[in-house]
């Protein structure tokens, strides 16, 4: 996938006149916050709960290596295999080497981020493999040949009548505009893909370190058939999905539901324990965990080390006032919003991702409504010091800071230049006691008026009051 | 509650936003401390908290600035500010310094004392004596730092109330970000411009004559844009209600027809 994030501000700017994204994004605002509200409020310790949640997954992260090496060694004694993959290209490389091995031509996906990350349908193709994602989202997506632009709901940004027109030139049907067909038109194309497959690639929402078993949650069921028809199981995910126990899992199903969708538990939870035994029905005759690490293992110990807590659920992007408005592609890479913005300078490098971090008010909702309390503001924050301690920030903007900061430290000085900059404004607010046009911050006066001062500033009256002995 | 027979001293925090734009925020907020039995003084040796330099990434900037900052609004067992933000940030002091550094346990010191000016009448003085002439429908916006970051909510709501005039129609989002953040505003022009436009369309929608809030930075971005739209909104900081100073003119409104001079 093509990274477009240094154009992150014309991107939002198509974005923001883009009539259809518009009406799309508005359904977000509508949709998932409310619908959390509602579910927080039908459970009274679900505060109780995220705290739960964030005291585990720090212990864990303290942990990772224990808890990732149990679910190795447990998912070995199950007959399966573990892949330990450092960057994106061991983890293309080994999953194509499994496909390779099985000769493989298609293969059908469950929703996987951490093969969007690893760019695995590109990779695949290039190959001679033809991955067939299988979430109606995901599905959608890959006959317009795009990518997701939310984590949990990844076309989001379409509105109806865009996957009306995308079915009506790809499954060569009359054109619907009613869901349950289009529905079922999906469902009729993809039953005859999941029969064929010959390897069904998966994500994980959270690996069982105890039993060594991954699990995948959804609401269509797509994950089930696409990780027992084919023969070969493919998990690709990465390390900081592992939980101690089972018990641990279902906390964070707990959360995970009621953040993401609102939902008390998501319709499908399928757990995978290693290959088909002898006396099973059905299952896959290989299971395969690919444990993708990609700049993880960085971050223990480090300032992100927080981030790893991440359950992927989009309550910080469906809250978020700057996603909102942009929708997720603007940001340019594979994670939107607040908690992409924390992610993807550690991903594809802060050079690339620099304005990311700085897209932000740090109002702080993303934070608030976070199920694991990542402290995303604090996090972009990080990045915009590392940003401006190697001179990545822009030089206006640093020239700028210091310039000001001399002031600031410097109270009679300061005092001036406010003074000054007061009687400047008020000029320039004339009778009006406004501005229209001011070019030095054109930003802002290009959208609303510049109030002028309304009297010389505080510290000069109250100054000026205290010598007259007031 | 305080001690009846102890007059508190009060560090005023006067923030650049008040000091630059807004002085009746401060004489108000002066107002009403008063009010309440207070002794206010205006530390000369602050400026600015330094969330400018701290928000874009300036972290040694932001340091010399708190030590500037604590030891000027050392001595005085409370400090109050205007600004949800700005007491907000001071709130953020002990971030920039190591523990085992004695600017931790100052800057901790500082955050213990330091109160947004609502959140201090109602939740250190419980102060029920508000007296406004002030009259009319008001809408009332929750900026981010103060809701989130100080849990200021209610306050503002319970003082209004006190005022018989005043008729509180909430707008939808109140929470929601106006899109000022700052620099952010300048640098992020279109974003910022969408969701203010989001805003002033809520704050329309209510009906209400007056728009209140706790910080100068986001009653300036709206004021502009609900001027630029041509809606008849006036926006004030709330302490101007509170304190009944009302005889100049609301934000970014002429002070022509009051004979005042520049
Ligand atoms: S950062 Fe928090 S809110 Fe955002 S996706 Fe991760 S867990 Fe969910």
């Amino acid at each position: 996938m093509q990274i477009t994030s240094p154009q992150f501000k014309e991107n939002a700017r198509i974005a923001l006149t883009d009539v259809g994204l518009q009406k799309a994004l508005g359904n977000v605002k509508n949709g998932f916050p409310q619908k959390r509200a509602n579910a927080v409020k039908r459970l009274p310790e679900f505060d109780q709960l995220r705290d739960q949640g964030r005291d585990l997954k720090n212990h864990i992260i303290a942990n990772l290596d224990i808890y990732l090496e149990e679910f190795e060694a447990n998912v070995i004694k199950n007959g399966g295999h573990v892949h330990w993959c450092r960057t994106s290209e061991d983890a293309r490389q080994t999953i194509l080497k499994i496909c390779q091995d099985k000769g493989a031509k298609t293969v059908t996906k469950g929703k996987s981020m951490v093969t969007e990350e690893i760019n695995l349908n590109e990779y695949l193709e290039a190959n001679g493999i033809t991955p067939v994602e299988t979430d109606l989202g995901e599905y959608i997506l890959q006959l317009r040949g795009e990518h997701p632009s939310h984590i949990i709901a990844p076309a989001i940004h379409l509105n109806l009548e865009d996957v009306s027109e995308t079915f009506h030139a790809h499954h060569h049907k009359p054109k619907s505009m009613d869901p349950a067909v289009l529905m079922q038109e999906a469902r009729e194309e993809l039953r005859a893909r999941f029969v064929a497959a010959d390897v069904g690639i998966t994500g994980a929402n959270f690996l069982v370190a105890e039993t060594g078993s991954s699990i995948i949650v959804t609401n269509e069921g797509n994950g089930d058939l696409t990780q027992t028809l084919p023969k070969t199981h493919i998990v690709v995910t990465s390390i900081e999905k592992v939980v101690p126990t089972l018990e641990d899992m279902t906390l964070f199903l707990r959360l995970l539901a009621r953040s993401a969708t609102g939902q008390e538990f998501t319709v499908y939870n399928t757990l995978s324990t290693g290959p088909k035994r002898p006396e099973d029905q059905d299952g896959p005759e290989d299971y395969h965990v690919v444990l993708v690490d990609n700049g993880r293992s960085d971050m223990v110990g480090g300032e992100l080390q927080e981030m790893l807590r991440c359950i992927r659920c989009a309550a910080c992007m469906n809250h978020c006032p700057v996603y909102g408005s942009i929708g997720g592609h603007s940001y340019g890479w594979v994670y939107p919003g607040p908690m992409g913005s924390v992610l993807t300078p550690q991903m594809i490098g802060i050079e690339k991702a620099a304005l990311l971090p700085n897209a932000s008010t740090f109002c702080g909702k993303c934070e608030s409504v976070c199920p694991v309390h990542i402290p995303l503001p604090k996090l972009m924050r990080h990045w915009r010091k590392n940003e401006f301690e190697r001179h990545l920030t822009p030089k206006a903007a640093r020239w700028g800071i210091k310039t000001w900061a001399f002031f600031a430290k410097r109270p009679t000085l300061y005092r001036l230049l406010s003074q000054t900059s007061n009687r400047m404004l008020r000029l320039l607010g004339g009778k009006k006691g406004r501005i229209h046009k001011l070019p030095v911050v054109s930003g802002w006066t290009d959208h609303r008026e510049m109030p002028a001062p309304s009297s010389k500033t505080f510290m000069q009256q109250w100054n000026e009051k205290q010598k007259a002995g007031h | 509650m305080l001690d009846n027979n102890k007059q508190p001293v009060i560090g005023l925090f006067v923030t650049c936003l008040a000091d630059l734009y807004r002085p009746e925020v401060v004489f108000a907020s002066i107002k009403l401390l008063e009010a309440a039995g207070c002794r206010v003084e205006v530390p000369q040796g602050q400026t600015c908290c330094g969330q400018p330099a701290f928000n874009t990434g300036d972290f040694s900037n932001t340091a010399d600035i708190a030590r500037l900052t604590i030891t000027a609004l050392e001595g005085y067992e409370y400090v109050v500010g205007p600004s949800g933000s700005c007491i907000g940030m001071l709130h953020h002091y002990p971030e920039l310094f190591q523990p085992e550094d004695p600017w931790h346990a100052r800057a901790q010191a500082l955050k213990a004392r330091a109160f947004e000016i609502t959140s201090f009448l109602v939740d250190v003085l419980q102060f029920s004596n508000i007296k406004s002439q002030f009259k009319g429908q008001v809408t009332y916006h929750d900026s981010c730092s103060g809701l989130r970051e100080l849990g200021i909510k209610q306050q503002p709501r319970a003082l209004l109330a006190q005022i018989e005039g005043v008729e509180l129609t909430e707008m939808e989002e109140s929470e929601t970000c106006c899109g000022f953040g700052g620099t952010f505003c300048v640098k992020y022009a279109d974003i910022s411009n969408r969701m203010v436009g989001n805003k002033t369309e809520n704050v329309a929608k209510t009906g209400a004559s007056t728009l209140l809030g706790g910080d100068l930075g986001c009653l300036l971005n709206m004021a502009g844009k609900l001027q630029r739209e041509g809606k008849d909104v006036q926006v004030r900081h709330i302490v101007e209600v509170l304190a009944d100073e009302l005889s100049y003119p609301a934000l970014g409104e002429s002070a022509y027809h009051l004979g005042k001079s520049l």
